[in-house]
């Protein structure tokens, strides 16, 4: 559809109401279609705005997994995208295929994924500590790659389903539609984030952390040992993204191949949240799923990702370090 | 002066090579494999002097290669334009469009240009993508023609290897002779440290917006070249994972090597070949030998070989190593 | 008379030896698929069911007493990969005929060089362009979009329904699909009144049906493969839509009940006969066909046969049977394919002719309807 939609869009619904009252048929296909023209423009965008918010929540938690191995490494790892299919397969295979109860499936996968981050950062990166930053960026595209492929081979091509958490019965919010699923997706991103800001700011090894992010040379003459540090990096991310994975997964379904989109939008958040391992970030994934949505609602379906990318690259351009990046931080 | 002399000669021994090629395996399919080894080296070779060169990073170079293709493909296929004019527009049209967009997006730095650049790759596969009416869409373009000279029509894979390779070894000869320029030099002062360079007096803005408008038109003049060997054209061959594709061939060859960037390119198309026979986990040992060759030649194949080599060699060697 | 047996005993050696020597000699098919990538939905299925058949007819002693080798690669969906393991197919396998690709690009991109190579091609990609106009080496055995839109399109006007909402994948078989949706909406007197279309990897299409709902759609016509159409039919559901909704064979699958859950409960789509063989009344020619596809596919892979696999089947069984009529060269197969008549195969009963080198009717497709979780025939 073309850009000028935006305002047909508008008046859509009052032309619908126009036209059912005409009552033109009685057949029940017309009564259908008057209940579902009841639904009025505020409804629509709140509906837009919660179907954005919940695919920004999880790009926020696949964002904030690129930051935090980026301030503590300097690396963009790619092959985070992956962890978020580990966490949504694993459950899978545990739940549906091994049969464990949900609970018990979620903590295994957390710790598989986990595992396999750190298990990459042990084989891959950490061998590395004097490559140069493209070389780093090929190696996690690599390891991404590789992991796919592992994934491929154990589960198939195919795309499988995770039960709800909790029922399908959608629940109704200001005119507007979410599934209890929804709920969870929004409970445990905001869990994370709180767990994730007071793990920064009021443990030794999280205040550590961020200390090597700011200068990892003084972090290290202060005793901190970095490669630990790095280590944990990589933990926490996969974790992370494994968690987005698992939650999205009854919503979304998930395949081996799911990380790679996921991944890049995770990316996307991060920048426009300026690479910081908090809020910014999470700011950064909500603005890209409202948009996403709003400019598929509202403009084009077609175009709806360009048309987020249009706006990230005019972001970049008038604030070359995202929105929410603080001047003075340069880290190099 | 004795190291333009040297380059020369290397230039004229694989023109050599390149020339003699097709005796050894014309008729073979992997003369049609060779074909595009050409276009990915013209496309690596491109990207190498952005990314080794100038140190500025693209995750959409795919996009200009797209560019390239869709323009000679429409103008030809769909308006009857000769295949070299509109190889020529579409040089022409991708230059100024990179030229433009170098402005702005070359101010960003490291991953906000990674972000950008793989941003601006997307939109350009999107609207591929989306303009149904312009380039067929997703289905694709068809009924692209061959290039011809005069009677000399470019319908077989022995003349498509000549016609590219010329294209190829003239990308080369420019960007070694480049590479060796007043330009060159300065590029690779703004790699070092761009704050360095410009209190010498380099224009590094400037200049970085020619290198990124000069590496989009070699992209284009490959990515027609790839609309007239293949005749048939889709979107899905400029997408992100090609930009990325080529940003390897770049790193596993060796960041900053002309030469470094053909073996990459000829490794990256020639692989796909040798892992047939691994069949469905293809996919696994590519990932594993992307891993394995950056971790354990860092400096990519051109300083890796020979590194090797020199492992490998008994330690007498070694002296007399330094002239051969 | 003992003369005359010892030359019928010679005879029968020289022809015994005679069979081993051929025998020796297997006849070379190429096959080409996406079997990994974002069309692997497509090309496994029909590497399976491609590699199953050639199986089953060695087994049973080959094509004329000669052994099949089935030379498989994997185009990932790339047009560059498929024109360079087309070539490796001609040049070095030297292959007799080639079958597949999976997609319509794939397809496209390699015409050109079996035209040029004069070997036969028949492709399991469903679009027009194929086979519209005629290209003399060139079959296909996957059903046109064209005739699933039509089937779809009936239904409607049966149910006087005449004003739609398509929502359509963004790759080629959704773009196929929205072309042929559009382009036939008329001749139904049908009006295609909110046209959308969705990423092949996005996750939530509520934005779309939200715009949808508030359109004033009769009906919504979804065409897309796996998983999208499946996390459509739970948004529909999340919003309460209670539309009508229609797919696309491209989910005529047990997978996509699977998927979708509950939520599949009353989606109408064109599917080849394969998903309801069973339902199908003794008289329906294919159905000996249907049965034995299935049941051998389900006996070699332990998964269902799908009509994606079944592409493969008819395609693979298509040039087995015109070798079979007129020999192993790639001018005799080609012309033999041109003469198939009946051929009841999966997609449904081809008969090509030198004007139609895709083969199939309309009554290619039945409607099926997600009724408890199953499939059912609509009448």
């Amino acid at each position: 559809m073309d850009i000028g939609s935006l305002a047909a869009n508008g008046f859509s619904w009052y032309m619908m109401q126009h036209q059912s009252a005409q009552g033109d048929s009685t057949s029940a296909l017309t009564l259908s279609s008057v209940k579902a023209v009841s639904m009025n423009f505020s409804h629509q965008i709140v509906q837009y705005l919660l179907s954005g918010f919940s695919t920004g929540a999880i790009y926020s938690l696949i964002g904030l997994g690129f930051a935090i191995i980026y301030n503590s490494t300097g690396i963009i790892n790619f092959a985070q995208g992956e962890f978020v299919m580990l966490g949504g397969m694993l459950t899978y295979f545990f739940l549906t295929v091994a049969g464990i109860p949900l609970f018990a499936s979620i903590i295994l996968s957390v710790i598989i994924a986990t595992a396999t981050g750190v298990i990459f950062e042990r084989l891959a990166i950490r061998p590395l500590r004097n490559a140069t930053p493209l070389s780093l960026v090929i190696i996690t595209i690599g390891g991404s790659i590789f992991i796919r492929g592992i994934a491929m081979l154990v589960w198939g091509k195919d795309t499988h389903a995770i039960p709800m958490f909790s029922g399908t019965e959608p629940l109704f919010l200001a005119g507007a539609t979410i599934l209890p699923q929804h709920l969870w997706i929004f409970g445990i991103t905001i869990l994370i984030i709180v767990i994730n800001k007071l793990y920064f700011y009021y443990s030794i090894s999280g205040k550590a952390m961020r200390a090597c992010s700011y200068n990892r040379n003084a972090a290290s003459l202060v005793g901190i040992d970095v490669r630990r540090m790095v280590l944990f990096s990589f933990a926490i991310s996969s974790a992370m993204g494994s968690v987005a994975g698992m939650i999205a997964a009854p919503l979304t379904m998930t395949s081996y191949d799911v990380g790679v989109m996921l991944g890049l939008k995770g990316f996307c958040a991060a920048i426009i949240g300026g690479m910081s391992s908090g809020i910014g970030t999470v700011l950064g994934g909500l603005i890209l799923g409202v948009l996403e949505s709003l400019g598929a609602g509202l403009l084009s379906s077609g175009y709806k990702d360009a048309i987020a990318f249009i706006i990230l690259l005019l972001i970049l351009f008038i604030r070359p370090r995202g929105i929410f990046r603080k001047a003075e931080t340069e880290r190099v | 002066m004795s190291h333009m002399k040297k380059e020369m000669i290397k230039f004229l021994l694989f023109t050599a090579a390149v020339i003699i090629t097709p005796l050894f395996f014309s008729g073979g399919y992997l003369m049609n494999v060779l074909v595009f080894v050409g276009i990915n080296t013209m496309l690596a070779i491109a990207l190498n002097l952005l990314l080794g060169f100038a140190g500025q990073i693209s995750l959409g170079h795919a996009a200009f290669f797209g560019l390239g293709s869709y323009i000679s493909g429409v103008l030809t296929a769909t308006h009857g334009f000769d295949p070299w004019l509109a190889m020529l527009i579409a040089a022409i049209a991708t230059f100024l469009m990179a030229f433009l967009l170098g402005f702005p997006i070359l101010k960003l730095k490291g991953h906000y240009l990674a972000m950008a650049t793989l941003g601006f790759g997307i939109i350009v596969y999107i609207s591929l993508n989306e303009t149904v009416g312009l380039t067929g869409g997703p289905s694709g373009l068809s009924g692209i023609p061959n290039l011809q000279i005069s009677s000399l029509l470019f319908d077989n894979d022995v003349k498509n290897f000549y016609l590219i390779w010329t294209f190829a070894l003239v990308t080369i000869l420019l960007s070694t002779n480049l590479a060796n320029s007043r330009i060159g030099r300065a590029l690779r002062a703004i790699h070092d440290s761009e704050i360095a360079a410009r209190v010498m007096g380099v224009n590094a803005s400037f200049l970085k917006v020619q290198i990124f408008a000069l590496s989009a038109l070699i992209s284009a003049v490959a990515g027609s070249l790839y609309a007239h060997t293949m005749t048939f054209i889709s979107p899905a061959s400029f997408g992100f994972n090609f930009s990325v594709e080529l940003v390897t061939m770049v790193v596993i060859g060796g960041l900053g090597s002309i030469y470094g960037s053909l073996l990459g390119a000829a490794l990256l198309t020639l692989l796909p070949e040798f892992l047939r026979t691994f069949q469905d986990y293809d996919i696994i040992v590519y990932g594993l030998l992307l891993i394995v060759m950056t971790m354990f030649m860092p400096g990519g194949l051109v300083r890796g070989i020979p590194g090797l080599f020199g492992a490998l060699l008994p330690k007498r060697m070694e002296g007399g190593g330094e002239n051969a | 008379m003992n003369n005359k047996l010892y030359t019928l005993f010679f005879f029968l050696v020289v022809m015994f030896t005679a069979s081993i020597v051929q025998a020796a000699q297997p006849i070379k098919v190429g096959a080409l698929f996406a079997v990994t990538g974002p069309a692997s939905f497509l090309g496994e299925p029909e590497r399976n069911a491609a590699q199953m058949v050639v199986d089953e007819i060695n087994r049973a002693g080959g094509i004329k007493g000669r052994p099949v080798k089935l030379i498989i690669y994997d185009t990932q969906g790339d047009a560059t990969r498929a024109v360079q393991a087309a070539t490796r197919l001609i040049r070095q396998d030297k292959v007799t005929a080639i079958i597949g690709p999976s997609t319509t690009g794939d397809t496209m991109a390699i015409i050109p060089l079996v035209e040029k190579a004069r070997i036969p091609l028949v492709s399991c990609a469903a679009g027009i362009k194929i086979t519209e106009p005629v290209k003399s080496w060139v079959f296909k055995t996957a059903q046109n979009d064209s005739l699933a839109v039509t089937k779809i399109y009936e239904h409607l006007q049966k149910r006087k329904i005449n004003k739609v909402a398509i929502l359509t994948v963004s790759d080629s078989f959704g773009s196929s699909g929205r072309e042929q949706l559009k382009f036939n909406a008329s001749r139904y007197r049908i009006q295609v009144i909110s046209d959308d279309t969705y990423g092949p990897k996005d996750t939530d299409m509520t934005p779309q049906l939200t715009k949808i709902r508030n359109s004033g759609a009769q009906a919504l016509i979804c065409w897309g493969t796996n998983p999208g159409p499946a996390i459509i039919a739970r948004n529909v559901k999340q919003l309460g839509i209670s539309l009508p909704v229609y797919m696309s064979h491209g989910v005529s699958s047990k997978k996509f009940i699977e998927l979708a859950g509950d939520a599949s409960e009353g989606i109408t789509l064109p599917s080849g006969r394969v998903l309801v063989a069973d339902l199908l009344p003794s008289s329906d020619t294919q159905k000996k066909s249907l049965l034995s596809f299935i049941s051998t596919y389900q006996k070699h892979f332990k998964k269902e046969g799908d009509h994606f696999g079944g592409h493969a089947w008819d395609a693979m069984m298509l040039v087995k049977s015109a070798i079979e009529r007129g020999g192993d060269s790639p001018s005799a197969i080609r012309s033999q394919l041109e003469k198939t008549r009946n051929f009841a195969g999966i997609g449904g009963v081809f008969t090509f002719t030198p004007n139609d080198h895709s083969g199939l009717a309309k009554d290619a497709f039945v409607l099926v309807k997600v009724k408890g979780k199953d499939w059912t025939l609509v009448r």
